[in-house]
């Protein structure tokens, strides 16, 4: 099946198997390997990319499902050299280790933040609910969340 | 993990998706947000021949007031159940279940329709419908007809929908001066429940869908006859389990999910109480 989606803005087209993942499709034909797969069972929000602008895990939407629509990845955040203020707030904040939950996360945060602009501690927490880290280093991972949070309002 | 290969049909309405399913009958399926569907299929736990998604159909998303319910169309999904202000203040104990599916992510693919179609006795929306005692409107070849929720799950993952037909809508009665209260017993964030309970008071009348507590999803109905006939919450949620058959798995026993129905509901029907 012939799909085409816009990825970062940029329009991309391929001849799928109706059984292919997004993020496969965003991985291997797109080329954007900065979205990681974790568990690959839903569970670990590794993934995460926004499709029309929402948070969701690339690894449980099929490629199919996401034709003619507007997705952004890790790679569509910064301006040039310039980074995404949640991605500036995860780099000041050390929010992150060995960074393989990393684009998952901040793809998460972003559509927090989107939601709730002004979260409290507790929201941040359980607005990453669906993102696990397995170095652990969440306190950071909220504290940058937070600093975006505020650095936006 | 890779499903096995399938044809893929988009469904333009919903007659368009009604006359594909009548076309592959058994061999397709119906795919919503695809959050139960796309895992199973990963899994290979389900391998439809052909796939039916009927996930663009967005005249079927809606919440809507419509006399003394509100209609909510079957592929709304949790994100916008759970935000609704129709919702919030008509059926606040399904916006606070909803709240409760997944996680983030998970609520912004996942639909109402789909995860009552699912039957899946571990899902929390199917409970706070068992309790605000919903009716669901299902489409077939022959027309529509309304199915009583306490009449639509008829064993684990098993619905009263025969392969060619559509979950369209789901009616809930209107209660805004409800008392509820959603119990959701887990061990880490965005689990499954391991049991929980929905519990709601209306103009005397309670309602409680319990999760996980049989092979689908199913009312405390004992409970919900004490509470009516004035019992205590304490002496009323002893009667929890009655009747039901818990699942036995990694997380609990059935007596230990007995244990879970009798606290959560006894929590569920005090705090609802207050
Ligand atoms: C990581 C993760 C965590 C989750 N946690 C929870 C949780 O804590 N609590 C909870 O309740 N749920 C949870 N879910 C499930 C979630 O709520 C699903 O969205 C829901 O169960 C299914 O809805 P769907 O729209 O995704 O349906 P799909 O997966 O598309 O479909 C599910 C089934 O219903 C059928 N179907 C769907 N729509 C219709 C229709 N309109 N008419 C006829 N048949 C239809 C399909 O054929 C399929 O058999 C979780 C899911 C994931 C991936
Ligand atoms: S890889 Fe998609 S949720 Fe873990
Ligand atoms: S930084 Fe290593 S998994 Fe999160």
């Amino acid at each position: 099946m012939q799909v085409s989606m816009t990825i970062n803005g940029d329009p991309v087209s391929a001849d799928v198997e109706p059984r292919l993942l997004l993020v496969h499709f965003i991985r291997d034909r797109a080329g954007l390997t900065g979205t990681n797969i974790g568990c690959d069972s839903s569970s670990c929000g590794a993934c995460t990319i926004h499709l029309g602008g929402e948070a969701v895990k690339s690894c449980t939407v099929l490629a199919v499902q996401a034709d003619d629509c507007d997705i952004t990845t890790i790679e569509g955040l910064a301006d040039g050299d310039t980074l995404h203020p949640m991605q500036q707030a995860f780099h000041e904040c050390h929010a992150l280790q060995c960074g393989y939950c990393t684009p998952g996360m901040v793809m998460a945060a972003v559509s927090l933040l989107d939601e709730v602009p002004n979260p409290t501690e507790a929201d941040v927490r359980e607005g990453l609910e669906g993102n696990l880290c397995r170095c652990t280093g969440y306190h950071n991972i909220v504290r940058a969340v937070l600093q975006a949070a505020g650095d936006q309002s | 993990m890779i499903p096995v290969a399938f044809d893929y049909e988009l469904a333009t309405s919903a007659e368009h998706a009604l006359s594909l399913l009548a076309e592959h009958g058994d061999d397709a399926k119906v795919l919503a947000g695809g959050h139960s569907l796309i895992p199973l299929m990963k899994y290979r736990l389900a391998t439809p021949a052909v796939v039916v998604d009927v996930g663009r159909l967005s005249d079927l998303s809606y919440v809507r007031e419509d006399g003394d319910h509100l209609a909510i169309g079957a592929l709304t999904r949790h994100r916008d159940v759970e935000v609704s202000d129709l919702v919030v203040a008509n059926a606040a104990l399904l916006a606070e279940a909803t709240r409760n599916v997944g996680d983030p992510q998970v609520r912004h693919r996942g639909t109402i329709g789909g995860a009552l179609a699912h039957g899946d006795p571990a899902s929390d929306i199917p409970a706070a419908v068992l309790a605000l005692r919903g009716t669901l409107v299902v489409q077939g070849p022959s027309g529509s007809r309304e199915v009583a929720v306490d009449d639509f799950f008829t064993g684990f993952l098993e619905t009263a929908l025969a392969p060619d037909e559509l979950l369209t809508e789901v009616r809930i009665p209107r209660v805004p001066d409800a008392r509820w209260s959603f119990q959701k017993f887990n061990r880490r964030a965005q689990d499954w429940a391991i049991v929980g309970a929905a519990v709601l008071v209306a103009e005397g009348n309670c309602g409680v869908g319990l999760v996980n507590m049989d092979a689908r999803p199913v009312r405390a109905v004992a409970v919900e006859a004490a509470v009516n006939s004035g019992a205590s919450a304490a002496d009323a949620a002893e009667a929890a389990p009655e009747g039901l058959e818990p699942p036995s798995d990694l997380n609990a026993s059935p007596e230990y999910r007995c244990h879970l129905a009798r606290v959560l509901t006894r929590r569920g029907l005090e705090q609802a109480s207050r």
